[in-house]
Formats: C-alpha cells, sequence, structure tokens
C-alpha cells in the first residue's frame, strides 16, 4: 500500500510539475490543482498509513487510531487551496479578458505582436 | 546608580512621540504648530537637565528594556559626558532651528511635513548618542539617513533637491552598510553588542587580527556621514534642502554623528599606526582641501558647506592624533563650531529670505540695510577665522598646538605646516564672508531690497552668537562641559584649562601667520579668483553620476538577464533547485533501515491506483482540450477521496469530494469566457525538458514519501488522542484538533479563506467596471446557448433536493464533533445545494430569492468564531479555550453541548460564505455579458420569445 501511495504522490508531482510549465494559464491552474493534490497525499501520508483506524474515539473498545495532527492540517489545506485557485482562476479570467490571450509570461514585444496576431486571425 | 536613567527611553522616544503632533497641529496655523513641535523638545530638554547633575558628577546613566535578547539586541540606552554633549546640542539646536523655521519657511512650504520629518530626525540623533547597543545605535544610524533624505529633499519640486537628497542618501546609506558590518565585528571580537562592555575591551579590540577590517569598516561609515575627502563632495549638494536643515544637519547634527562616532569609539579603536595614519591624514586632507574649495565659492552656502567641511576634518584630524590633550581640543571645538556654524547658517538664511540671492558676487555693503544681520553674521565669522576673544579662537589654538608637535612619518614640520595653512585659508573664506557681503558700499542692483528679519527670524543665531562671545571671553565656562565629555571620550579623567592667553608659544606664531596670511590672500582673491575658475577641477558630483550610471546599467543588465518575465523559466528553475538541494540533503545525511511492514494492496486499492494514474498520464496527453481535462481532473479527485476513506481519513475523504465538486463547476464557470483549448506551443524540445523536470521532481517527492512511509516516527498525536474527549469533548479527534487544539490555526484559515472570497469579489468588480467589460459584452455567445437553458426536469430535481441537501448539511454539521464531519464540510455541502439552485434555475431567479448577503456571512462567521474564542476570557482562560458539558432533555437523551460548537458555526458560515462569494462573482460576469436574465425558473431560449428582458444596466 507504501507504495500505492508513493507512487501516487510521485504521479501527481511529477504530472502538476510538468503542467506548471506550459505557457498558458489553465493549464497552469490545473497543474496547480495537480500538485496541491500530491502535497495534501504527502502531508497525509506523513502520519503513516492505517486501515481501518479512523481517527475516531471508540467508547467501548481498546482499538489502533490513525494519526489525526495530518489530517486535520490538510482538513484546511483542501479548502485553503481552493480559495487559492480560485483566487488564481479569477485573476487569469481578468488576464484573459484584459489581455485577450493568457499566456502566462511577459518577455517583451514579439510576444504581445504574436497575440495581437492571433486575435486578428 | 541613580535612578535618572529611568528617564533615558523616555528622552529617547519623545521626538518620535512628537513627530506627530506637527501633523494633527498644522490646521491650527503655523505659529500654533511650531510652538506645539517645540514642546517635545522642551521637555526631553528639561528631562535632560533634571539628569544633568548626575552625569556631572561623574555617574554614568543606564537604562535597558530587553527588546531581542537572542540578537543581542536590545533597547538600552546610557548617557555618559560625550552623550550629554551631543544630546544637549542636538536637542538645543533643534530648539533654535524651530522657532528659526517657522520664519523662514513660507506660506506655500507644507510646514508640518517640515516639522514631522524634523522631528524625526531629532529622534533618531538623538538615539545615536545615548545608545549603549551598537545594533540599536545602527538602526538609528540608518535612521538619520533616511529622515535627512527627506528634510534635504523637502522642496520636492527641486531637481538639485531632489540630487541631492539622493546623493547623500546613496553616499551615507554606503557607509552606514559598511558600519554594520564592521560593527559586526566588534561584537563578535568581544561577545556583546553593548557598548559599555565595548569600550571597556580596548585591548582585545586592538590586538584581535580583525581589528584592521572593523576599523576601515566603521571609519567608512564615519567618513561618508561626516563628509570626510574622498566623499565629501554630497555634503555641498545637500544645500539645496532649505536652510533650517543645512543649519541644524550641517552644523550641529548629522555631520557630526561621524565625529561623534569616532570620539565614541575613540578608547577602543585609537591609539594604533592604522588609526593615527588614516585618521588623521584624512583629516588634514579635508581641512585644507575644503578650506581650499571654501575661499573660491559664490554661494553663501556653498562657503559656509566646505567650511564646514574642512571642520570637521579638523575634528576627525585632532581625534586621530590620538592624543589626550587632542581629544580635549576637539570636544572644545565641537561646541563652538555649532554655535558659530549654526548662527552662521541662518544668517545666510536671512540673506537668501530678505535678498533673494546667495551669490557673493551680487551681494555687499548689506550692513547698511541689514545691521543686526550683519552684526550676528560679522561675530560669527570671526569666531570661525579664529581671531581672538572669540571662541573659535580657543579650540583652533589648541589645535595648532597639537599639530606643532605631531610627526608624520618622522617628518616634523608637514602637519603643523598644513593645519597653518588651513587656518590661513579658514581665515580668507572667514573674511571674504565679512568683506564680500556685508561690508563694502551699498548696492542698488539686490534682487529684492534688503531689511532685519523679524526678532523671531534672528533670535536663534542670536542667542548662539552670544554664547560665542561668552565662551571666547570667558572660556572658564566651558570648563565643566568638556571635561565630562573629554573624560568620556578618553575614558580617563581629564583636566583641561580653557584659557585665552597660554603665553608664546609655536601655536600663536601659527595663528599670526594664519590671519595675516588670510587677510593677503582676501586683498589678492580677485585675481586668484579668475584662475581658480578657468583652471581645469575634477567634478566629484560629474565622478559620482558617472559611478552611479555604472552601477545602475550593470543591475539592469543583471535583472534583465535574470528576470526575463518567463514565468515557465522561473519556475522550471525553481523546481530543479529544490529537487536538487533535496538530493544533496539526501546525499549528505544518512538512512537508518526501514522498521515498518508493507500494507498488503487489496484489488480495490489497485483499480484506483490504476485509474489515477491513467488519469493523470490523459490528463497530460490531453490537456489542450481544456474541458476534457477538467473531466480528468474529477476522476483524480474522486480517486484521492477514495484513498482518504480507505486510509482511515473520513473528514479527509468528505471534504476533498465537496471541494472537488466546487472546483469543477468554478473551472467550468471560467472556461464560460476562457478559450476552451490550449494552443500547441512548445516544441519536442522544451517538451522534453519539462517532463524531464517533471519525471526527476516526482521521483524525488515519490521516494522521499516511501522512505518516511516506510519508518516509524514518533509525534505529539498522542497527547490529543488522549485528550480530544477529556479535555475538547468530543470523540472526532480531528474536529477536536481543529475547533479546539489548533483553533487559533483554524481561526487564521478562514479568515483567509474570507480574504480570499472577498478578493474575488473586487477582482471582479474592478474588471466589470476596466475595460474588459467593453470586449466582455462585444462578444459573441449565440453559438454556446442552449434552446432550453434551465430544464424543468433538473429544475424540480434541485428544488426538491434543497431542503434535504440542507438538512445533509446540518446532520454532518452536528455529529462533527464525534462523527466525521463539522463546519467545513457543512459549509461546503450547503454551497454546493445553493449552486445547483443557480444552475438549475438561473441566476436572476435564485438571487432574487437570496436573504442574506454572502460579504456579510463571511463576516459574521469571522465574528462568531472570534467572539467564542474571546468567550474564554471571561472565564479567565486563554483564548479560544473550550468548554462543554451535556445536558439530560426528556424526550431526546443525552445532548452535548460545546462552546467549539459556536467556534463551528462561525467556520460553517465563513466557508459557506466565501465559496458562494466566489462562485456567486464570477456567474455575475455572464449576466453582465450580455446573458439575458430569465424571472421565470424555466425558461427556454429568451430570444425566441417575446417578453425578452434585457439585462439591467448596472
Amino acid at each position: 500500500m507504501e507504495l500505492v501511495v508513493a507512487s501516487s504522490v510521485g504521479v501527481l508531482t511529477a504530472g502538476g510539475v510538468y503542467l506548471i510549465l506550459r505557457l498558458r494559464a489553465f493549464p497552469v491552474i490545473l497543474g496547480l490543482a495537480l500538485l496541491s493534490y500530491a502535497v495534501n497525499v504527502f502531508l497525509f501520508a506523513t502520519g503513516r498509513l492505517a486501515i481501518n483506524a479512523p481517527p475516531v474515539l471508540n467508547k467501548y473498545a481498546d482499538v489502533a487510531y490513525s494519526d489525526p495532527l495530518p489530517q486535520a492540517l490538510v482538513l484546511t489545506a483542501i479548502v485553503i487551496s481552493f480559495g487559492m485557485t480560485a483566487v488564481l482562476v479569477m485573476v487569469a479570467l481578468g488576464a484573459y479578458l484584459e489581455a485577450d490571450h493568457d499566456r502566462i509570461d511577459m518577455t517583451g514585444n514579439e510576444e504581445a505582436e504574436a497575440a495581437e496576431k492571433e486575435s486578428g486571425s | 546608580m541613580s535612578n535618572g536613567g529611568s528617564l533615558l527611553p523616555i528622552i529617547a522616544m519623545l521626538p518620535f512621540l512628537g513627530a506627530l503632533v506637527p501633523g494633527l497641529m498644522i490646521r491650527a496655523g503655523r505659529t500654533a504648530c511650531a510652538t506645539f513641535t517645540a514642546a517635545p523638545t522642551i521637555l526631553a530638554l528639561i528631562m535632560l537637565a533634571v539628569i544633568a547633575p548626575d552625569v556631572f558628577a561623574g555617574e554614568v546613566l543606564k537604562a535597558e528594556i530587553v527588546w531581542l535578547p537572542g540578537l543581542g539586541l536590545s533597547f538600552s540606552f546610557f548617557l555618559d559626558g560625550l552623550g550629554l554633549l551631543f544630546a544637549g546640542m542636538i536637542l538645543g539646536v533643534g530648539l533654535l532651528i524651530t522657532l528659526y523655521a517657522r520664519y523662514y519657511l513660507s506660506g506655500e512650504d507644507p510646514m508640518g511635513q517640515f516639522y514631522t520629518y524634523l522631528l524625526l530626525f531629532q529622534g533618531a540623533m538623538l538615539g545615536i548618542v545615548i545608545s549603549d547597543n551598537i545594533l540599536l545605535l545602527l538602526i538609528f544610524w540608518e535612521l538619520t539617513s533616511l529622515s535627512s533624505f527627506l528634510l534635504i529633499g523637502y522642496w520636492k519640486h527641486l531637481p538639485e533637491g531632489r540630487q541631492g537628497a539622493r546623493m547623500a542618501l546613496a553616499v551615507t546609506g554606503a557607509g552606514g552598510l559598511a558600519m554594520i558590518a564592521g560593527m559586526l565585528i566588534l561584537g563578535q571580537i568581544v561577545g556583546s553588542y553593548n557598548l559599555t562592555d565595548i569600550l571597556a575591551q580596548g585591548e582585545v579590540i586592538r590586538a584581535s587580527e580583525w581589528y584592521l577590517p572593523a576599523l576601515i569598516l566603521i571609519l567608512l561609515g564615519a567618513f561618508t556621514k561626516s563628509a570626510q575627502f574622498p566623499f565629501h563632495f554630497w555634503l555641498p549638494h545637500a544645500m539645496a534642502a532649505p536652510t533650517p536643515v543645512s543649519a541644524y544637519l550641517h552644523s550641529a547634527t548629522m555631520v557630526k554623528a561621524g565625529v561623534f562616532l569616532l570620539a565614541r569609539m575613540w578608547p577602543v579603536l585609537s591609539g594604533t599606526d592604522a588609526w593615527f595614519y588614516i585618521v588623521s591624514t584624512t583629516g588634514l586632507v579635508t581641512m585644507v582641501l575644503g578650506a581650499l574649495i571654501a575661499l573660491f565659492k559664490d554661494d553663501l552656502k556653498a562657503l559656509l558647506a566646505f567650511s564646514t567641511v574642512s571642520h570637521l576634518g579638523l575634528l576627525t584630524m585632532l581625534l586621530g592624533f590620538g592624543t589626550k590633550a587632542a581629544a580635549i581640543a576637539a570636544v572644545f571645538h565641537i561646541i563652538n563650531h555649532l554655535t558659530f556654524k549654526a548662527a552662521l547658517f541662518m544668517t545666510a538664511g536671512i540673506v537668501d529670505h530678505e535678498t533673494h540671492t546667495r551669490d557673493i558676487k551680487r551681494l555687499g555693503g548689506l550692513a547698511k540695510f541689514m545691521p543686526v544681520t550683519a552684526l550676528i553674521g560679522t561675530l560669527a565669522a570671526l569666531s570661525m577665522a579664529g581671531i581672538p576673544f572669540f571662541n573659535g579662537f580657543l579650540s583652533k589654538e589648541m589645535m595648532l598646538e597639537e599639530a606643532s608637535h605631531t610627526y608624520w612619518l618622522d617628518n616634523d614640520w608637514i602637519v603643523p605646516a598644513l593645519a597653518t595653512l588651513g587656518a590661513l585659508l579658514s581665515v580668507a573664506y572667514s573674511l571674504r564672508f565679512i568683506f564680500h557681503v556685508f561690508a563694502g558700499p551699498a548696492r542698488d542692483d539686490y534682487p529684492s531690497h534688503p531689511h532685519d528679519p523679524p526678532f523671531g527670524m534672528y533670535a536663534a543665531p542670536a542667542l548662539l552668537v552670544v554664547f560665542v562671545m561668552l565662551i571666547g571671553v570667558m572660556p572658564w565656562l566651558a570648563e565643566p562641559l568638556v571635561t565630562v565629555a573629554a573624560d568620556a571620550v578618553t575614558g580617563t579623567h581629564t583636566h583641561p584649562h580653557l584659557k585665552i592667553w597660554h603665553g608664546v608659544t609655536p601655536a600663536l606664531f601659527m595663528s599670526i601667520i594664519a590671519v595675516l596670511g588670510g587677510a593677503v590672500l582676501l586683498a589678492v582673491h580677485r585675481p586668484l579668483d579668475k584662475t581658480w575658475q578657468t583652471a581645469p577641477r575634477p567634478e566629484a558630483k560629474v565622478i559620482f553620476d558617472w559611478l552611479i550610471s555604472v552601477f545602475a546599467g550593470f543591475s539592469k543588465r543583471l535583472t534583465e538577464a535574470v528576470h526575463t518575465g518567463a514565468i515557465s523559466r522561473y519556475l522550471a528553475i525553481f523546481v530543479v533547485a529544490t529537487v536538487a538541494l533535496g538530493y544533496i540533503a539526501y546525499a549528505d545525511g544518512t538512512l537508518g533501515p526501514p522498521t515498518r511492514e508493507l500494507l498488503p494492496i487489496p484489488p480495490v486499492a489497485a483499480i484506483g491506483w490504476l485509474l489515477l494514474i491513467a488519469a493523470t498520464g490523459l490528463l497530460l496527453v490531453y490537456h489542450h482540450n481544456r474541458f476534457r481535462a477538467l473531466i480528468l481532473i474529477g476522476v483524480i479527485g474522486l480517486m484521492v477521496s477514495g484513498g482518504f476513506v480507505y486510509l482511515s481519513a473520513p473528514d479527509l475523504a468528505l471534504t476533498q469530494i465537496s471541494v472537488e465538486t466546487v472546483t469543477i463547476m468554478l473551472l467550468l464557470l471560467a472556461l464560460y469566457f476562457m478559450p476552451n483549448t490550449t494552443p500547441r506551443e512548445s516544441g519536442a524540445g522544451l517538451r522534453l525538458r519539462d517532463g524531464l523536470i517533471a519525471l526527476s521532481a516526482g521521483g524525488g517527492v515519490a521516494a522521499l514519501a516511501m522512505v518516511f512511509l516506510m519508518r516509524d516516527f514518533s509525534s505529539i498525536s498522542g497527547f490529543h488522542l488522549a485528550n480530544s474527549y477529556k479535555g475538547g469533548g468530543g470523540t472526532n479527534v480531528v474536529n477536536v484538533i481543529l475547533v479546539d487544539f489548533r483553533g487559533y490555526d483554524t481561526y487564521g484559515e478562514i479568515i483567509v479563506l474570507g480574504i480570499a472570497g472577498l478578493t474575488i469579489f473586487a477582482l471582479m468588480e474592478s474588471l466589470l467596471n476596466g475595460p474588459a467589460s467593453r470586449r466582455l459584452r462585444n462578444r459573441d455567445y449565440s453559438q454556446d446557448r442552449s434552446r432550453d437553458r434551465h430544464p424543468l426536469m433538473m429544475v424540480v430535481a434541485t428544488r426538491a433536493m434543497l431542503p434535504i441537501a440542507v438538512m445533509v448539511g446540518i446532520y454532518i454539521f452536528l455529529r462533527g464533533h464525534n462523527q466525521p464531519g463539522g463546519g467545513f464540510v457543512a459549509g461546503l455541502v450547503i454551497s454546493i445545494a445553493l449552486l445547483m439552485q443557480y444552475m438549475a434555475s438561473g441566476f436572476a431567479w435564485t438571487q432574487g430569492r437570496q436573504r442574506i448577503e454572502y460579504h456579510l456571512m463571511i463576516g459574521w462567521g469571522v465574528v462568531i468564531a472570534g467572539l467564542t474564542g474571546a468567550g474564554a476570557w471571561l472565564a479567565g482562560k486563554p483564548f479560544l479555550t473550550s468548554a462543554y458539558g451535556y445536558i439530560h432533555w426528556p424526550p431526546i437523551e443525552e445532548f452535548e453541548w460545546a462552546t467549539a460548537m459556536a467556534f463551528d458555526l462561525g467556520v460553517f458560515l465563513t466557508v459557506l460564505g466565501a465559496v458562494m462569494l466566489m462562485l456567486y462573482s464570477l456567474s455575475r460576469i455572464a449576466r453582465y455579458a450580455g446573458e439575458t436574465v430569465n424571472l421565470e425558473p424555466m425558461d427556454y431560449d429568451p430570444s425566441l420569445k417575446r417578453n425578452l428582458k434585457k439585462p439591467e444596466a448596472e
């Protein structure tokens, strides 16, 4: 099971990194979403894996529990990362509407000219 | 130690507090403003006077307020003779300048600003001279650079003012940076940043191998501040400041800070060859050079500026000699220079104010029109020239006496000769100030008709001239002050005897030569001036500007090379660097053997894993089609939630799946406006490079995860498990951690979420009011529209679902403390239910039924959570301590209440409000973009109906 989790984190990270290196805002947002999955699972996994041991106290029997602390941290992280994704989407949308293209690089004039051409065609 | 020391922090704080006053009082008028500005200064002076007797009795007053003890930084102050001398000068002259500036500044100048800057500067300067901690001293040191920048550039409309201010800041700021390094070295040698400790360790410091670097760095700071050659050029350019500033900063305070530092560090740093040759030579060169340039300056203030440079050189040279007598002479000359130079600057200001020119060649004969000013100016200038019965004479004699027996590389005439030359030039320019401005025939071509200013304007220089005369005739008056200050400088007991007649000494002859030579030089000034003006000489400002442009060009090229604007490149560099750092850490460390067994992989998990991997792979391949990419993201999110369920994290699974839903809705909304494909732009090479980077990052993270998953660890979670029920009253430990143990974190997080919601709302507002709104309106949406925008089936289903969904939300909220659930999940669930209404029945229909603004929900959520936390204070507990208990409610069974529930309610409201505000903002754009508005929940394409509604103008 550990292999499953570790490889999933790795695959999600690799996918996220590949996507944030793209040149348009939308894939970058998707990449960040993948990266936040990866980070959340990674953080969650720092509590080590346990099966059938939710951290909900059992009044009647002495049983094992998984580590609650990373779970609490990840829970808020999930919600916050949603908030940040939303802000990013809004910024990307605003940039797209203002500039009429959603490139993320601002390397100079030839970029802007290319964008003009693209919107003209 | 007496308790007088406790006044020191108050004295240090007073000017800073006072800096708030002028801004408030300026509305009450200029005189009121000046009066109230004087109040903190007067108060500080009174306090200083109260504790002065202790200092005169030989005590060193101390006060300490701990600030950052770990860094050796504390608010510690001490007051010895030297500090007392400078503090008195700073406050006393500050008071006079406040009075003078009231009359000098014209009605158009923002006077409140001026006084604020002045008090800030005064506070910074005062801080330097009474700091007992060198780190604190450095802070005040930099503050003087900053506040003097503001003061020099006070006339923002003048380019010279701005340039002069920038130059002063660049030079003194750079010196300050060097000094920081030097001070840190000193602190390292001694092991303490306390000045009193450092002063006691002179032997150790001088013997240290780091002595020379520390000395040079500190001297750089002192020399730049005190305008010593070759850093002297900023001072004349700083003369673009209003004259009160010049009189304050450039006679009494700021430029003396460097001299103060030399004096302060004298017991520690002086007494070595390096000190003598660097300091006294620099001082000597500066003295002669400054005096020479001053003689040929036509601008009154430039003349005074270079004469200040020259006198600062004199002080530096005296301190550089390293003898006790020279130190006494330096201390005495500090007082004398202050009195006559501040008076002269103010006189120059009056002349400028009344005649509207400072050009000496256009002046002359002013004694007839402004006799009082002429008298003040003449007396002060005579003192500067070093004529007997003026205080300048006394300290100049002491200087010449010291110079007369100083050997420089075994040469016994060069120092006396140059000192005499400096004194001679000083006589010449002082006499020029008198004869070319006040004496001579009256002219009729002044730019403005001159007359004496009102009393308030010449009161300050007049008072200073009274001091000039008093000390000049009765030098013993200054003896106690000079004694305590010199004691502090030398660290021993000195017995200065200040008197006018020392008998026939070499100094007397040097003095006579200087006065006669100076008079001769003035007589032949006209031909000399012609030669000087035509002679080529290096212009410091040109060199400085060239240097600055070289540096600016270099940093521009560097910035442009590194900072190209290509975000993908920054990210690539960042990822590669992070992976490399991780690898270095791994390669350097050691790894213990695995301690945990691998858990089995059931078929379900294997299928989920396969789905996740496949979805990620497909996403990378098909991400150009953005809708397809969204579906794949959804699959990945689902698999992650499933993983959480399987791995004993039910709360996470609930949160993940609801967040997933909202995220997809959000991205769908965004895609409505953005292009729905990503063009293929990167070539194979770039894709290969990015792929390799991604693989290295993913591989690294996977390996790291694998490594720690296989090993046991100890954590603080045991505490949470043990205390969740006993202390927090809940069995769902994750929820108890969120609302109780780490409630502060959660509180911060909901605030962040609320801010994110409001940010999106604000962005949307500005977008709709900006140029983008035009583009939005002109877009063609006709292809996107479905004929049946709000299908009957969906409307009916969501209506029926709403109460059920809300009930589920409430249930999840209520059980949260003991079972998986809680405010976060409940907020998300209910927001999904509400969003369904927007989607099914249309924006306008839903909006019309909304009762509570989402902003209010966010606000109330944060307030409720905060108040719940603060409620713990009533019980005398720290913020966010929770309480709980049980109620037996007959029909139902045992019922638990916990304050944490109220906190969770705040979380719930904030999450609900923020999520709704975000999606609402996005969908509002659609409405603005020309989408027709439905009033009926179920409508067909409005363009086919007759009674269609146009969007309301917003």
